[in-house]
């Protein structure tokens, strides 16, 4: 196990560097550097900045020292557009946001989406199968993007239950429609996996058995089903989280919530090159952490994987 | 199922003699499945609405009406008389010839991202399952890297980078899109590389480039129609998510994400209609192209039920 979870982690460190790289040259290709605006600075100005931000130094260097700087201290340089900002400071005030309803929505998503999956599985061709199965469909082309207005439609113009938007340090009224809004396609998405996926184990030999020798229901499904059923919901569930990231960008810019998707929308219209590097190479560590951790989850769980 | 047995049984005994190739078989199945076919037909009509809807428009997509334009809310509504069938957005424009506007674009994006991912994925997962080896190692390996990487912000970083233009938002979802197909690809012609004919052929000296295009993609194109179909929804939910932030398709282009995004916002002086009819345009696809997707994967796919 640890010579597998090790092997996983060594083959991270190529796919960041390369993602590192990449957005760096990408950022430096950029027709027009951060500085240059519709009145030119004088060319001495120009060069005293350039020279502050170490824009000046050989291209070579500059990704050697940013490639250092992340590695070693997580520092992503300054912000180009805000003078006296970090980009660690901008990613260290949004991300504790979108990492909160994130995680509820994550939670959310994947509770009532297994639990939707299975009522589908066990009563399968019943009405609440129907049922279950509409809801996911109809999910599945509802985004957040369209859900996030619906919502705000419903509860805060029509009934004015909630408040259309704003984060308030994270109190549930704030928290309701950007969980909602985030988490149903996923839930959506979980439930149809899960249930296609239960009923395949739901209809295999070892279930047949199981029932043979006279087991309760309850303890074919906990003991004996479920965990098979559950692999191919782990196996989305890395990708699952990394959507969510992004989709908080729409929260964000939809709820007001000032997370992580405000600070990168707001950098991409200001070209805040260092800010959305610097959440982009965030977002790509989550992702190889999310997938290691699937990984391992899989592993532990389908016992035809030997590590 | 049954009643497929049956059928398929009185079909065997009336052209006894004759065999029925994979896509006559898979015609058939598709046919059967009745939402599969509602929904042809619906996106079959989005299609035909998206060609030759400007021919009904009774309005330029960049007039402005601007006899509404003072009270959209109370005035701008849809409505047969003046024209505006779905009503005018909040600067006045006809809603209709815009919606039309955006089908054009939305459904481009879609099945032209899901061209190029289709196309690439194949190329690259069919020469890494065919030459096999360490080719193949380096090449998955590859795309696992290229997996862990935060595609929408890259292309987003993309898009700022080089600025907004329609044909890189266009190739850049669909270069995005290629890697799962390439390795459902791969794991395909691995499978068929060992089977007995493409040995046979092998034997008779046929050459690898005829093997490939002859026996190994005509196999394939059962899952990679499959694919395409699932893949276009996705391109559409992509584009428009990426113009419902801002960062799309520019005016006076529009795209259905840019349309719901409008609509969204302006929501609340009461012009529903705005976000309404695109979100309908919009929902109703993505619906049909599931169906379809299910469908063709039922047809094509027996063994997968």
């Amino acid at each position: 196990m640890t010579a597998f979870i090790i092997k996983r982690l060594l083959s991270a460190i190529p796919t960041l560097l390369i993602l590192i790289i990449f957005s760096f040259l990408l950022m430096h290709s950029a027709p027009g550097g951060p500085f240059s605006s519709d009145r030119p600075l004088p060319p001495e100005v120009l060069a005293n900045i350039e020279a502050k931000y170490h824009l000046d130094d050989p291209l070579p260097l500059q990704i050697w020292n940013y490639v250092v700087g992340v590695v070693t201290q997580f520092d992503f340089g300054p912000s180009f557009q805000y003078k006296d900002r970090t980009v660690n400071e901008i990613i260290g005030q949004g991300f504790p946001v979108t990492l909160t309803y994130g995680t509820i929505s994550f939670v959310v998503a994947v509770v009532f989406g297994c639990a939707l999956g299975m009522m589908a599985a066990l009563k399968q061709n019943t009405w609440l199968d129907y049922l279950a199965v509409g809801i996911s469909i109809g999910a599945q082309v509802l985004p957040n993007f369209v859900m996030a207005p619906i919502l705000v439609l419903i509860f805060t113009l029509w009934l004015g239950w909630l408040p259309g938007g704003g984060w308030n340090g994270g109190a549930w009224p704030y928290l309701i429609m950007p969980v909602i809004a985030l988490s149903t396609s996923f839930m959506a998405s979980i439930a149809r996996i899960m249930r296609s996926s239960l009923l395949e184990v739901m209809h295999s030999n070892f279930i047949r058995t199981a029932r043979a020798k006279g087991l309760s229901s309850r303890d074919i499904l906990f003991q004996h089903a479920l965990k098979p059923a559950m692999l191919p919901v782990i196996s989305y569930l890395g990708p699952t989280f990394v959507i969510m990231i992004t989709g908080s960008v729409v929260i964000d810019l939809y709820f007001t919530t000032g997370g992580i998707g405000q600070a990168f929308v707001n950098s991409a219209l200001n070209r805040d090159y260092s800010v959305m590097m610097g959440i982009t190479i965030l977002v790509g560590c989550l992702t190889i952490f999310f997938n290691l951790i699937v990984d391992i989850l899989y592993a532990w769980i389908d016992p035809k994987i030997k590590l | 199922m049954s009643d497929t047995t049956v059928a398929e049984l009185s079909h065997e005994i009336e052209g006894s003699g004759q065999g029925r190739s994979l896509w006559q078989d898979a015609r058939r199945r598709f046919l059967q499945n009745r939402a599969a076919v509602v929904s042809l037909i619906v996106m079959i009509i989005i299609a035909l609405i998206a060609i030759f809807g400007p021919l009904f428009a009774a309005w330029n997509n960049e007039e402005v009406d601007w006899n509404v334009l003072g009270d959209i809310a109370s005035m701008g509504g849809p409505s047969i008389e003046n024209g505006h069938y779905f009503g005018v957005d909040e600067l006045g424009r006809d809603l209709y010839a815009r919606v039309v506007q955006g089908t054009q674009v939305s459904l481009m994006v879609g099945v032209i991202g899901s061209l190029i991912a289709v196309t690439f994925g194949t190329l690259y997962g069919a020469t890494a399952g065919y030459v096999g080896g360490r080719t193949d190692n380096i090449m998955m390996r590859l795309v696992d890297i290229l997996m862990s990487i935060p595609y929408m912000f890259v292309l987003i970083l993309l898009l700022v980078v080089f600025g907004r233009s329609m044909w890189l938002l266009f190739v850049g979802i669909g270069l995005i899109s290629w890697l799962e197909m390439s390795r459902i690809v791969r794991g395909q012609t691995l499978a068929l590389k060992s089977k007995e004919y493409v040995e046979a052929a092998l034997a008779t000296g046929v050459k690898h480039r005829v093997i490939v295009t002859r026996h190994i993609i005509p196999n394939l194109m059962g899952i990679i129609v499959i694919y395409a179909t699932l893949l276009v929804p996705q391109m559409i939910l992509t584009e428009s998510f990426i113009s419902f932030l801002g960062l799309g398709v520019q005016e006076p282009n529009t795209s259905w994400g840019a349309l719901i995004s409008e609509g969204a916002s302006t929501l609340q002086y009461g012009t529903y209609w705005q976000l309404v009819f695109p979100l309908a345009f919009f929902i109703v696809t993505l619906f049909c192209f599931f169906f379809i997707g299910d469908g063709l994967r039922d047809a094509l796919d027996p063994k997968d039920r």
